[in-house]
């Protein structure tokens, strides 16, 4: 691909748990392309957490290395913003706070602008003063894609961001993400255990091994949006990954 | 809890206004059945209080008592969060500093009163020492604890919008641990309450501590010791409500699950 | 293992700093660390010391026993009870801020000067921090827990003594260390005001009978150490396996 926005290079990680090694990615390497939309797919526990807040920049490598725009990543950076579940949302700030929160060098106006957008762009006009104990879950998780939008950065890492919400809130969520990734065009690496979300989302949909992790398979989605959920494709590619994982069909 | 009708909003005075009726009456007639002379009843003591207000001298004494634990509490907010903050940040200098606080700690101020006064002699310095090192040690405690609580995610979250270290401990690190720390800062008041009245038995003269016992010693009058007393409760009620208030603010109240 | 060193590394710094500026102070009141390790000494010597000590945990315990098998039961019950909260809460809130001290004039009245009045005092001292903590557990106790009681059919009586009583022992056992630690914190202050042995006294006679500062210091180093060891040892009760699933980590 031309020039790739990531690029994660023969990346192994392992822990040391009572004194053993225990090694929880291995030989991981992976190219993202500028305003791809790419899922990392796996089973509880395989480490594909890890893989994200290594790529993000909070952990390093035992070894290899992620480079982003052509440069190693060394640590966290306003131009990649994580996005955790809703409970990262700052609980002593009001909405508004939480969106300002990365703001702290614009000058006032700008800011209140800024704020404003966001605020409208995610739906939660009217609780601006509202401090996020008074919010659904839906609508803190929806502050906190506000809050990492506000600084304007180049890529988005969401961590099972829907997984505390409920089935229906999810769905509606879902399309809200694509919305918003639509309008900016910006590179999201989503990390979820749920087939269904990863083939209605990702561009591509990277199928990740139990502990240790490696890259089983690659599965590229190719139905343009928005994607129909009954369509002959769709259904194909999903089943196509329930096997790969090994799942049967009937319960 | 286990009620099985709802109380009304009237029974909220009247079980405690009954519950005061029967201890109230229970004084009184126990002071008369066993007819002693010194144990003074409800009523001496009502009028014990309206003696003390009348002579002046009891708003001397509650100024006093309030300015030395303002000064001790002062104090030990001044030396206790900082260190505590730094110590809940580092976990390394925690733990090689801990140990010396938990000697410490166990230690009643009131046992520091022979080397309060060689430091620093009879009087407001000793007591006021004093009462710095018993809201101290819950003050550091609060600090450590409510830092090192802090969620990673919000620390992982204050580095990623590329907040330097100065702007992560004020932004991010105090207001999450602001809830523990007003807790300790409550329970340290209470404790520099109780301290202030121990020292002023013991090292000063003037407070409440010391109105209770001279007026034990200088004249035996039991009416005007339950006055003080009572006085004491009910100042030390007051300070507890008003930083319940402080634990109501909605930039806290995120961190207390019940408005206890 | 150097990393377990450092605590005491530090002690040993600070003791060595009192050592210098004391023996630098022109006027010699404040004892040095080394003269306090020989009060200490002596105190073991004359056989003095252990009969202070067991003076004093004498009372703390009879003061902290009373308060537990008082505190308890009441504050189970007004915590269960809804309006027995609203009676009693006022009286505790205006009873609970005075120091135990303040009761000495009350105590030596009732008592004598005496155990009993020492006892008396730290048994103020616990009781209501032990009732408060016990409401607080009743009350704190998710409703879940007594539903499922109630859904297995459990008699009232049950669900008290199946529900109840183990949902609360953990946080009664940290209110009871607390607690404890409070108990040594007043009988030190009442041997100082109000009896002629114990901790508390050693201090206060020390000074008085011939300002043996090193002595003073000698008793203060020895409540803390045994502060320690009381509250290290309730600490210990936390661990049974049975009560661990509460305590995510302490």
């Amino acid at each position: 691909m031309a020039s790739p926005k990531l690029q994660a290079e023969h990346i192994h990680t392992a822990f040391m748990r009572d004194g053993k090694s225990m090694p929880v990615l291995q030989d991981i390497n992976l190219e993202v392309a500028d305003g791809e939309f790419v899922c990392l797919l796996g089973p509880s526990g395989c480490g594909k957490s890890t893989l994200l807040s290594t790529m993000a920049g909070f952990l390093s490598p035992s070894s290899g290395e992620i480079k982003i725009d052509g440069q190693v990543v060394r640590g966290p950076d306003p131009r990649r913003i994580f996005v955790f579940q809703e409970r990262g949302v700052f609980p002593w700030l009001t909405v508004e706070g939480n969106i300002a929160f990365g703001l702290f060098r614009l000058d006032e106006a700008e800011r209140k602008k800024r704020v404003a957008h966001y605020v409208k762009m995610v739906g939660l006009e009217g609780f601006e003063k509202a401090y996020p104990a008074a919010l659904s879950g839906g609508m803190k998780q929806r502050l906190e894609v506000a809050r990492a939008l506000a600084v304007n950065p180049d890529m988005l890492f969401l961590d099972e961001p829907f997984g505390a919400l409920d089935s229906i809130t999810r769905l509606t969520m879902r399309g809200e993400l694509l919305r918003i990734w639509e309008a900016e065009r910006k590179t999201i690496i989503f990390v979820t255990h749920d087939i269904d979300e990863a083939v209605q989302l990702s561009d591509r949909v990277v199928l990740l091994s139990a502990r240790p992790a490696t890259i089983q398979q690659i599965v590229h989605i190719d139905i343009p949006h928005p994607r129909d959920i009954s369509s002959a494709r769709y259904l194909e590619l999903r089943d196509g990954i329930f096997k790969q994982i090994g799942l049967a069909h009937r319960l | 809890m286990s009620s099985l009708a709802e109380p009304k909003k009237w029974e909220r005075f009247f079980w405690p206004l009954l519950a005061c009726a029967i201890f109230v009456s229970l004084w009184h007639y126990s002071v008369l059945w066993t007819a002693t002379k010194v144990f003074p009843s409800p009523r001496d003591v009502e009028k014990g209080i309206a003696e003390l207000i009348h002579k002046q001298v009891l708003w001397r004494d509650i100024i006093d008592s309030l300015r030395r634990v303002a000064f001790g509490f002062g104090a030990a907010v001044v030396a206790g969060i900082p260190l505590g903050l730094t110590l809940g940040w580092y976990p390394a200098a925690n733990q090689v500093v801990n140990p010396l606080l938990q000697i410490l700690r166990p230690i009643s101020p009131i046992a520091w009163i022979p080397v309060a006064i060689i430091l620093l002699g009879v009087g407001d310095h000793a007591a006021t020492f004093l009462i710095f090192l018993g809201a101290f040690f819950p003050i550091v405690v609060a600090s450590v604890d409510g830092v090192s609580n802090v969620p990673s995610m919000f620390r992982l979250a204050g580095r990623n919008f590329g907040l330097g270290p100065i702007r992560l401990l004020t932004r991010v690190i105090f207001p999450a641990a602001l809830p523990k720390m007003i807790v300790g800062l409550r329970i340290a008041l209470g404790i520099a309450w109780l301290v202030v009245v121990a020292a002023e038995m013991v090292a000063v003269d003037s407070g409440l501590g010391y109105l209770v016992i001279d007026s034990r010693n200088s004249g035996k009058r039991y009416d005007l010791v339950v006055a003080a007393m009572l006085i004491i409760g009910l100042i030390g009620l007051a300070l507890d409500l008003a930083f319940r208030r402080l634990e109501r603010l909605r930039s806290v109240r995120w961190g207390f699950r019940h408005e206890s | 293992m150097i990393v377990r060193l450092r605590p005491l590394a530090l002690i040993v710094v600070l003791l060595l700093l009192w050592q210098i500026t004391v023996s630098r102070a022109p006027a010699h009141i404040l004892p040095t660390p080394w003269a306090v390790a020989i009060g200490m000494g002596e105190l073991l010597q004359h056989g003095l010391l252990l009969k202070y000590v067991v003076a004093s945990l004498f009372r703390v315990t009879w003061g902290f026993v009373l308060a537990v098998v008082l505190a308890v039961p009441l504050g189970l019950v007004i915590g269960w009870n809804r309006r027995a909260d609203m009676a009693f809460n006022p009286l505790i809130q205006v009873l609970r801020p005075i120091s135990p001290l303040a009761w000495i004039p009350i105590a030596i009245l009732w008592f004598g000067v005496g155990d009993l009045a020492a006892i008396f005092l730290i048994f103020l001292g616990c009781f209501f921090p032990l009732l408060l903590t016990s409401i607080n557990a009743v009350q704190n106790i998710p409703a879940v827990y007594l539903n499922a009681g109630r859904n297995f059919g459990l008699s009232p009586a049950a669900v008290v003594a199946r529900v109840l009583f183990p949902a609360v022992i953990p946080q009664l056992i940290v209110g009871m260390r607390i607690t404890l630690g409070v108990g040594w914190l007043v009988v030190v202050a009442a041997e100082m005001i109000a009896v002629n042995s114990g901790l508390g006294f050693l201090i206060v006679d020390a000074r008085n009978a011939g300002d043996r500062y090193d002595l003073v210091v000698a008793g203060m180093v020895i409540i803390g150490l045994i502060g320690l060891m009381l509250d290290i040892g309730m600490r210990s009760l936390q661990q049974l396996k049975s009560l661990r699933w509460s305590y995510s980590e302490d």
